[in-house]
């Protein structure tokens, strides 16, 4: 107890110096967090996708769709418990900035595969009675402030039109992690609509999910669906939900690494620093550290005292900085909700985070500590200033 | 009488270890601000040397991109018939019917699988965007499988390079081209004969019309008929602005993410810079108050400081650019979100963005020793002399 009251009495002693290596800690902690919490979100997407459910859609790309009547073939594959489809909407609300994912999907199936979305049974029953109906997500609703029975228009980018619908239903996510940010609507409306404006586009779906009764068979109820199909005119690609949005990120990975290494490069500037603080400080102190050795303390004794004093330091940084990022986060969600759906900071990001600025303390402190166990008395004691 | 430029240098390099590092901070923190600079400004290049000025894009209306857009037969012949339409030196309209889709490619090295652009072109598609040359072999004949790669598909992708073969539509495509059109969206595209590439994915209508205008400055007349025209459900824009638009995002990400980073970095840099100059100052407080004692005024002391941590950040500033100048070999090739296709473009140095950083480094440096400065240019001479 003593000791850390030294410790804290020490680092302090300077106190411009040690506020602003403290402060200059914090901001790095805070960069070093936010940025973490970016990549995190980056991949949030595959990790809480479902290994068990498998994604068909066409082999040449996701832009081209697959014809509605390889639901039934699908479905005679070995291994197919359930299956749903749908397609990407890509709809727009009012303008291009409150972007959302909107899919248009079969109502029934789609629910059942999908256990994570909790919709009340009245809401779910009104849902799928209506034609028109759609539903959206916890969080959707209440950043638009839409309620149960209000109209909901889109203007369809991929699909042109004014599309009209009526909210059924507001669905919670099982998990934390279930995205709360989606709407979704009859594919039904959408091919009806189709067929009266551009028949040729009718009858035909962008997606296939898959349920599967034995998650062990994922690769082989795969490698059969796609067998189906070879050689047709829609050739198709099936894989697990996971690998499907790891595909998706996989694309943008570049910028991922990018954001990485600066977190990284975050933390070595403050540790040069940090490391620059401690090294003045110690120089400051050599001949208190020689009157000390005098008095009879070892030399790791006062090692420690130097070494506990940068950890001070640096975990008062961190521990602000820490405190800071939930703010942060949260202004980040506010001002660029375009880009992120959600930002929200994990419980691992909080211990990286601790760990860094623990880092940041032990590097800084290395070469004083070295001065201070290897000053001998008499040369600490010539010394002045 | 000023205190002489040497006094400012010397104390640097007495000081090496503490200069080293402050300096390297800084260093660091002008090389994220430069990179992050230069990718931006490499993505706009980019994307605004892709499109031309006296090119019209028409896409279906409220379709974002191309590659959403789909155009009928009918409607393509009415935008054709237009008098805003150039003609060529043979006679023909300078206008392309084309179609552009994404195809799923596997990349060489790593083997995973990227969406590429491909683009089927017609008569005029070249004469329309003068930047794009045919490097190595010959364009695709009209009514067979050929398609022409651009340099950075060919570079990067499996089956992209000459004499390879791509397989979609149920056809093998034979590259029989390689093109180069400098740093431009189009080095990334597949191009091949747009009839073919129809009837292979099975897509009765084209995803756009471009055609070079007559005379530049009949865009807005052009725009308000066709777009006013009850049989067309088009909008046109300009293919330079197109292309603007279709970076936006990406751009304004980059650009987000650059001030964040840099701003919260250089605090960081200017508390590191704050630090080292205040010791200086205390360290000095005895010589400082011999020069006083000399006859040295404030001002003199001020300015000597001042100019030492203007150094630093110089120092810094030139070292962090010249670190970051090597990333103008590196070309990054990332989705665009906007068009869900493969990008590649390189990081830019600029003579602007290289002022800039230099200024910046000095701006941190001053920020980082002002306070300092003025402390020691403050203290009393007496007090000064007396301390040990």
């Amino acid at each position: 107890m003593f000791i850390l009251k030294l410790l804290i009495r020490n680092a302090f002693r300077h106190k411009l110096r040690s506020v602003l290596t403290v402060v200059g800690v914090a901001i790095a902690i805070l960069a070093f967090g936010l940025l973490r919490t970016l990549v995190e979100v980056w991949y949030s997407g595959a990790e809480h996708s479902s290994a068990s459910r498998l994604v068909t859609r066409n082999a040449i790309s996701l832009i081209f769709p697959l014809p509605i009547a390889y639901k039934d073939r699908i479905r005679q594959v070995p291994g197919v418990k359930s299956i749903s489809y749908g397609n990407w909407f890509g709809g727009i609300y009012i303008d291009e900035k409150n972007f959302f994912a909107n899919y248009a999907v079969e109502p029934q199936t789609y629910l059942d595969l999908y256990p994570e979305i909790v919709l009340s049974p009245d809401q779910t029953a009104a849902f799928i009675r209506d034609r028109k109906a759609c539903i959206v997500g916890r969080k959707l609703a209440e950043k638009y402030g839409w309620k149960i029975g209000d109209a909901i228009t889109l203007r369809g980018t991929i699909f042109p039109g004014q599309w009209e619908f009526i909210l059924r239903g507001i669905y919670k996510g099982a998990q934390k992690s279930t995205e709360e940010r989606v709407l979704l609507f009859h594919w039904d409306y959408l091919n009806e609509t189709l067929k009266k404006t551009v028949p040729r586009r009718a009858d035909q779906a962008g997606f296939y999910m898959i349920g599967i009764t034995n998650p062990d068979l994922a690769a082989e109820v795969a490698v059969a669906v796609d067998k189906t199909f070879k050689n047709s005119l829609a050739e198709t690609m099936t894989e697990t939900e996971r690998a499907f949005h790891l595909g998706f990120i996989a694309m943008t990975e570049a910028i991922v690494i990018a954001i990485q290494i600066v977190s990284y490069v975050v933390i070595v500037i403050i540790m040069v620093v940090a490391a620059n603080t401690m090294a003045m400080t110690a120089r400051e102190r050599i001949a208190e550290y020689a009157t000390f050795k005098t008095l009879g303390f070892g030399a790791w004794h006062i090692g420690s005292i130097v070494f506990g004093e940068s950890i001070v330091i640096a975990m008062t940084g961190g521990i602000l900085g820490v405190l800071l990022t939930f703010p942060g986060a949260h202004w980040v969600e506010t001002e660029l909700s375009q880009y992120f759906p959600s930002f929200s900071v994990s419980p691992v990001t909080v211990y990286f985070e601790l760990f860094a600025a623990c880092l940041i303390g032990i590097v800084a402190a290395v070469f004083p500590t070295w001065r201070g166990v290897t000053i001998s008395i008499a040369e600490g004691l010539r010394r002045i200033g | 009488m000023g205190i002489p430029y040497s006094y400012s240098f010397r104390n640097l390099w007495t000081r090496r270890l503490t200069t080293v590092l402050t300096a390297s901070g800084m260093a660091l923190v002008v090389f994220v601000f430069a990179a992050t600079l230069m990718l931006a400004e490499g993505l706009q290049k980019t994307l605004v040397d892709t499109g031309s000025y006296d090119n019209v894009v028409v896409i279906r209306k409220s379709a974002n991109s191309e590659v959403q857009s789909g155009v009928e037969r009918a409607q393509t012949s009415i935008i054709e018939s237009q008098p805003e339409v150039a003609m060529g030196d043979d006679g023909r309209l300078l206008l392309a019917k084309e179609l552009v889709v994404l195809i799923n490619l596997p990349k060489r090295e790593s083997n995973k699988p990227s969406n590429v652009v491909i683009r089927g072109i017609s008569a005029a598609s070249l004469m329309l965007r003068p930047q794009v040359r045919l490097t190595e072999g010959r364009m695709p004949r009209p009514g067979s499988a050929e398609v022409i790669t651009g340099r950075n598909i060919a570079r990067r992708f499996q089956g992209g390079g000459m004499g390879e073969t791509v397989r979609f539509g149920m056809r093998d495509w034979t590259v029989v081209g390689i093109f180069d059109a400098g740093n431009t969206g189009f080095s990334s595209e597949i191009w091949g004969d747009v009839d073919q590439l129809m009837q292979a994915f099975r897509r009765p209508v084209y995803s756009s019309v471009i055609f070079k205008m007559r005379d530049s400055s009949e865009f807005e007349q052009f725009k308000n008929r066709t777009e006013g025209n009850p049989r067309l459900t088009v909008e046109a824009k300009r293919e330079k602005i197109y292309y603007q638009e279709q970076s936006e995002m990406m751009a304004k990400f980059l650009r987000i993410l650059g001030i964040t980073l840099t701003i919260i970095f250089s605090l960081g840099a200017v508390i590191g810079a704050m630090i080292t100059m205040y010791a200086a100052v205390a360290q000095r407080v005895t010589e400082i108050g011999t020069l006083r004692a000399l006859g040295f005024q404030k001002g003199s002391i001020l300015s000597a400081f001042v100019l030492e941590s203007l150094f630093l950040g110089l120092l810094g500033g030139t070292a962090g650019l010249f670190f970051a100048s090597f990333l103008q070999l590196i070309t990054i090739s990332t989705m665009n979100w906007q068009t869900f296709a493969e990008l590649a473009f390189s990081f830019s140095l600029t003579i602007d963005i290289a002022w800039k950083s230099l200024a910046f480094s000095l701006v941190m440096g001053f920020a980082g020793g002002f306070l300092p400065a003025l402390r020691a240019a403050r203290m009393n001479i007496v007090d000064a002399l007396r301390a040990v």
